[in-house]
């Protein structure tokens, strides 16, 4: 089982690559079979990996791919427990996409296609996880950054859909080309491409610290892209006008993760490095209030979704800076189900009013789809950190990380936004489940097979905090042989009590302004225009963009295009005329005239002579 | 120098030939013209064979040898005229140019 996991990422390959094959002749249902049961034995395969995996290095298998030099750069696997746990949560959450999006994308034309791209996408991403080496990570990541630009851009005749994805690829590159610098620089000066082989030298000290702490910031500026962290943030919640179910899959749960993975990962190079530790505290602090303010005004309910992605993503980071790698983990893990059944909830809303996305025009779904009212209601306490449900356990542990590491600010900023998030989570489930339907026609039916799979992740979203508390066994689990500190130790009484008493706070103070409407949101609003429209503009990062990076990029293309136009074609246009010209006037030289050129001879004889003569008196 | 007449007279033929090969429009007169510069050429020949600084009777069989082939030149040169004047019903040197780029 274990020796042999290398052949769980192969799994969806093959599922792609039949896929493919097969093309558009099969029928959906067949579709969807091959790409399931693909990754239902990835999943199975994963679960039994996990229940075997040793502590410390875990388990490593390699073959030579390409020598350089002395150097020999390798392909294989390498499983350890953080391995292992990720492994399974993409199968996990892949196979329940997998099934979810047979009942989602019915009737699409390209339905085959879409589950190419998911087995495309799940191989990819489990190949990340259980890469050894930089350099096999780098390619995997580029390739899931791939296969994401593909499903942002899967409906590409719609052109936001289209700029979209080009967005993603782009800012998620900027943030590539970190890291790419960050794997030159780590081979440079260690020699290995090992990720193991890496940490080891740092931990040995054979690497000057500022050095290190270089390697560090680039890597955390990939992280930075691929997770959705500020300041690269801007393409995760356009993302969301791919289909539903892959803003689940690869923008909630597994993908963008990648990069909480990445710095949990190589996390003995950050402790090396405290500047890099509290670069990665306060961006992923600044992030998670950033991104939890933004979400308070949304008003699409993927966009609000998408948000709380970006913020929670800066917890797992906040959590990481502060020395949190269990609790950052642990946070990774329930985020990723309790996130991905928030958008599998909000894609059976979205398909039950017929793609509808605006907030304002739902409501009142409650009596008609109680079970999808339930499973979403699980997903809005985990996330707003209600006990027991599991987003309660993780976020303590990560604001317990702040605390004992004695960031005081970072921490205020995370118990703030978790306020925000329990606010605008329960701003969404009012105003799509409560009161009156405000939209036009009837609300359809959501099929049973996109409903299940919302089931099991709500029993994993109630479940999964289980996993640490009490006794913090997932903890020690993940630690073990490792080197890294296990865990905080216990939380003080009043942490606990914070965290709940301020989810309640946001969650009443949704329900007074959206059901029971004590709380005019439109009193707030007047009382700062203002500030209801920097939050509805995103604090216009986008525009800003626009005006300080596109604007002079664009003027410089245009710049450069007159210069091509009018001077490098300009000298192009000058060398054909001048050749045109010569050309015209040896044609007219050569005019079949025989005493033309018995002239000519003559000229150039007697030319000749006059030269030579002249050459003697010289 | 007795020799400097004898290149003189060479010479005016010469340029006379070379004139007319140059001006006139008519091929026959054309080829009266090359005629003139080639004996512009024997008569040097023979000249420098008597007063050359090796004089030898080498000048004269070369002249002789040069007015044999220049008699079979003007016979070719006449021949390909007659063809030329029944192919397109005139002489004039300026018309002959179908061979034109």
């Amino acid at each position: 089982m274990l020796a042999n996991a290398w052949v769980i990422p192969l799994l969806p390959l093959a599922a792609f690559v039949l896929l493919l094959a097969g093309g558009r002749r099969w029928k959906e249902g067949v579709a969807a079979w091959v790409g399931s049961i693909a990754v239902l034995a990835a999943c199975v395969w994963s679960l039994g990996v996990l229940a075997v995996v040793p502590g410390g290095t875990g388990r490593k298998m390699e073959i030579p791919w390409l020598s350089l030099g002395d150097t020999v750069i390798t392909m294989g696997m390498e499983v350890n427990r953080l391995n292992a746990l990720m492994l399974l949560i993409v199968s996990l959450v892949s196979f329940l996409v997998h099934v979810y999006s047979r009942g989602y994308m019915r009737g699409d034309e390209r339905f085959s296609v879409f589950y190419a791209y998911l087995a495309l996408f799940t191989f990819s991403m489990l190949g990340l996880v259980i890469s050894p080496n930089l350099l096999q990570f780098y390619i995997f990541w580029e390739l899931v950054g791939v296969c994401s630009f593909l499903l942002i851009g899967y409906w590409y005749y719609k052109p936001e859909a289209k700029a979209a994805a080009k967005k993603a690829f782009i800012l998620t590159r900027i943030g590539d080309v970190g890291l790419f610098i960050a794997v030159i620089l780590a081979f440079w000066h260690t020699g290995t491409l090992e990720i193991s082989g890496v940490i080891q030298a740092v931990q040995d000290g054979k690497v000057e610290a500022g050095i290190v702490t270089l390697i560090a910031l680039l890597i955390f500026a990939g992280a930075v892209g691929k997770s959705g962290q500020f300041p690269l943030h801007t393409w995760l919640p356009d993302a969301m006008e791919g289909p539903t179910p892959v803003s689940a899959l690869i923008h909630a749960a597994t993908m963008v993760a990648a990069g909480v993975y990445l710095v949990a990962r190589t996390f003995p190079l950050f402790e090396a490095s405290p500047v890099a530790m509290d670069t990665v505290a306060y961006v992923g602090a600044f992030t998670a209030l950033f991104a939890a303010s933004i979400g308070l005004v949304q008003n699409d309910i993927k966009r609000v979704l998408a948000y709380s992605t970006v913020s929670q993503l800066g917890y797992m980071m906040l959590a990481l800076g502060s020395a949190g790698y269990t609790a950052g983990v642990f946070h990774l893990m329930t985020h990723a189900f309790f996130k991905a059944l928030l958008f599998l909830g909000a894609g059976a809303v979205i398909v039950a009013l017929h793609h509808e996305q605006d907030i304002r025009r739902m409501g009142g779904l409650w009596n008609r789809h109680k079970g999808a009212g339930v499973l979403f209601l699980i997903g809005c306490l985990a996330i707003s950190g209600i006990p027991p449900f599991s987003g309660f356990f993780s976020k303590e542990e990560v604001l317990l990380s702040a605390w004992q590491d004695g960031r005081w600010g970072v921490f205020a900023v995370g118990v703030l936004a978790s306020f925000f998030t329990a606010f605008y989570m329960f701003r969404l489930f009012f105003l799509v489940f409560a009161g009156e339907y405000r939209g036009k026609g009837q609300p359809g039916p959501v099929s049973s097979g996109m409903m299940w799979p919302m089931g099991v992740l709500a029993a994993l979203a109630l479940l999964a905090g289980f996993a640490e508390f009490p006794g913090g066994w997932l903890s020690h689990w993940l630690t073990e042989e490792t080197g890294i500190p296990a865990g905080h130790g216990s939380a003080p009484v009043w942490l606990p009590l914070l965290t709940v008493s301020i989810a309640a706070a946001g969650i009443a103070l949704a329900w007074g302004m959206y059901v029971k409407q004590s709380v005019s949101p439109e009193q707030w609003r007047a009382r700062a225009p203002w500030g209801y429209r920097v939050l509805l503009h995103k604090y216009y990062v986008d525009e800003g963009y626009a005006a300080v990076i596109a604007l002079p990029y664009k003027g410089l293309s245009i710049f450069l295009r007159g210069f091509d136009r009018y001077v490098v074609e300009g000298l192009v246009r000058l060398a054909t005329a001048a050749v045109q010209t010569a050309a015209r006037v040896s044609t007219r030289l050569q005019n079949g005239q025989v005493q033309t050129y018995a002239l000519i001879s003559v000229i150039g004889l007697v030319l000749l002579m006059i030269g030579l003569a002249a050459g003697r008196l010289f | 120098m007795p020799v400097t007449s004898y290149l003189a007279l060479g010479a005016i033929l010469f340029s006379i030939g070379l004139y007319g090969v140059l001006t006139k429009r008519n091929a026959v007169i054309v080829l009266f013209s090359i005629e003139l510069m080639l004996n512009a050429a024997n008569l040097n020949l023979v000249a420098f064979s008597k007063f050359g600084l090796h004089p030898s009777q080498v000048g004269q069989v070369f002249s002789l040898f040069s007015i044999t082939v220049a008699a079979a030149e003007a016979a070719i040169g006449i021949a390909i005229l007659f063809a030329l004047y029944r192919n397109r019903g005139t002489v004039e040197a300026d018309r002959m140019n179908s061979l034109k780029g």
